[in-house]
């Protein structure tokens, strides 16, 4: 899987599964403050990740995650490991 | 509550998601016609029920009534019924989104059951071997709050704002409570109804109780309250929901009325036996509701009756209603249509007395023919006749002997608010 392939599966993730609109899919956007997402969308979101990925994604990992840039990288870089 | 205070509560919208129709004019025309809304569900039989007989909502799209994937996560099949009917009703009512972020603007609904998302959740713990595959939106489906809690926090809603569960009665008592607390000066206005899951989750322990009718060759024909040949009921479901407010309220803001909940009854069984009704109990509930609306049995143009299609719970009724009525007041079971909605049986069915009224007809007890022997000979409208009807009873009981009667009067000019007579 490319890193072109993994990013797009978050933005599927993200505009199919939490409604955010494809214009605010950018690396700087804050999960919270410009997308929206709140505790329980976070649970789910880490679900949706790990099933759309094959891996495991620990708390405090996903504690670090502020943005959605945060994300691209933490599972590209999973994906390649 | 034995007596009316003067604070009459006014039925100002309503919103009804059923299987005769998603809007009140559908539902209307299909009580007027006598159109029956069960179904054969292959997929029953080929889970292992007894029957696979159901009422079946066809074309129901939660996200035409501004469901968005965010609050999917969170709400089952009876919370999305219920947003779709109360978001109705408050159109309806005239309301818009801010008339609701009051603390004195509540919610009550009546609701017993969300088996799917439960079992799903079972699922995924067994099949991945830990809880957090489950995700974080399933415990506001799997509880019976799903309801209120979902809508409540939806609508801004901040005064009251709980899920009443009462089995089938839990609708009839959603409303009666709602009723009290607006008399009680306690809430000015209160969304209250019911919700029933239509799933064969949440259907499969009631099928094994054997209680299904087994007459799946003629689905149309197999719930017939009262008739001789019944041989269980049909479940069924949606989501009914009706603004109710203080009648100071409704008339201030030049609300249209369609009626006004002058009566709520309730009783117990108490016979030690959990799924047996007791006639006597039935007839405590509509006196008390008689005698809370100020009216005697005579006042009464119509009762909508709880019966479902049991060789027991319908004859119970008949002996209920007879004593309490006599044998001229009409009596229907619109559940000869929709089937048995369950815990929104005692909303719908308020509604469906409300949309009667309101085109001067009384609808027929579709696929009754003849009176079961051993019931009392009480008046059972075959088909739909024209007629006004200015008040109505609408009665539901639960298992456990839970039992609720509410009286409407569509006077709209005053409501008859007095002594009871003759009880």
């Amino acid at each position: 899987m490319t890193r072109a392939e993994i990013l797009a599966g978050i933005d599927q993730i993200m505009t199919e599964g939490f409604e955010v609109e494809p214009a605010l899919l950018k690396g700087e956007a804050r999960l919270i403050d410009d997308l929206g997402l709140d505790s329980l969308d976070g649970v789910d979101l880490v679900v949706a990740l790990e099933k759309k990925f094959g891996c495991r994604i620990e708390e405090a990992d996903v504690r670090k995650m502020h943005t959605l840039g945060d994300i691209y990288e933490y599972c590209s870089g999973l994906v390649e490991k | 509550m034995s007596r009316n205070d003067g604070r009459a509560v006014a039925v100002t919208g309503l919103g009804i998601i059923s299987s005769i129709g998603l809007t009140a004019d559908e539902v209307t025309q299909a009580l007027y016609e006598g159109r029956s809304g069960v179904v054969l569900d292959p997929q029953r039989a080929e889970a292992g029920f007894r029957s696979g007989l159901t009422g079946r909502i066809n074309g129901f799209d939660p996200r035409t009534y501004g469901c968005s994937a965010k609050m999917l996560r969170t709400m089952c099949e009876p919370a999305q019924y219920a947003w779709a009917a109360a978001t109705t009703a408050v159109s309806d009512a005239g309301l818009a989104g801010a008339d609701l972020q009051s603390d004195r603007v509540g919610i009550i609904f009546g609701n017993d059951s969300a088996v799917k998302p439960a079992v799903e959740a079972v699922d995924v713990l067994r099949s991945e071997g830990e809880t957090h595959f489950i995700g974080a939106g399933n415990i506001f489906r799997v509880m019976n709050s799903t309801v209120s809690m979902n809508l409540a926090s939806a609508l801004g809603i901040r005064g009251a704002s709980w899920t009443l569960s009462a089995a089938c009665a839990s609708g009839a008592h959603a409303l009666g409570q709602a009723v009290m607390l607006i008399r009680a000066g306690l809430q000015d206005m209160v969304l209250a109804g019911g919700a029933q899951e239509t799933d064969w989750h949440g259907m499969m322990s009631f099928d094994a109780l054997g209680a299904f009718s087994q007459r799946t060759s003629e689905p149309e024909e197999a719930s017939r309250p009262f008739d001789a040949d019944r041989d269980g009921l049909v479940p069924s479901g949606g989501g009914a929901c009706l603004v109710l407010e203080s009648a100071e309220r409704a008339r201030a803001r030049g609300a249209r009325i369609y009626g006004f909940i002058t009566g709520y009854g309730f009783s117990t069984d108490g016979s030690g036996h959990l799924s047996r009704p007791e006639s006597s109990a039935a007839a405590r509930s509509m006196k008390m509701a008689l005698g809370d609306a100020g009216i005697g049995p005579s006042q009464v143009d119509y009762v909508n009756a709880h019966a479902a299609s049991t060789p027991l719970g319908d004859r119970a009724e008949a002996e209920a209603v007879f004593e309490v009525f006599g044998s001229d007041v009409p009596v229907s079971s619109t559940k000869s249509m929709t089937g048995h909605e369950c815990w929104m049986a005692g909303a719908s069915e308020v509604i469906y007395a409300i949309l009667m009224a309101r085109r001067d007809f009384i609808a027929g007890n579709i696929n009754f023919s003849r009176l079961d022997a051993d019931c009392p000979r009480i008046n059972v409208i075959k088909r739909t006749v024209d007629r006004t009807v200015r008040r109505a009873v609408s009665n539901s009981f639960g298992f456990g002997g839970t039992n609720a009667t509410i009286v409407l009067d569509f006077d709209c000019g005053q409501p008859q608010l007095g002594v009871a007579k003759g009880l």
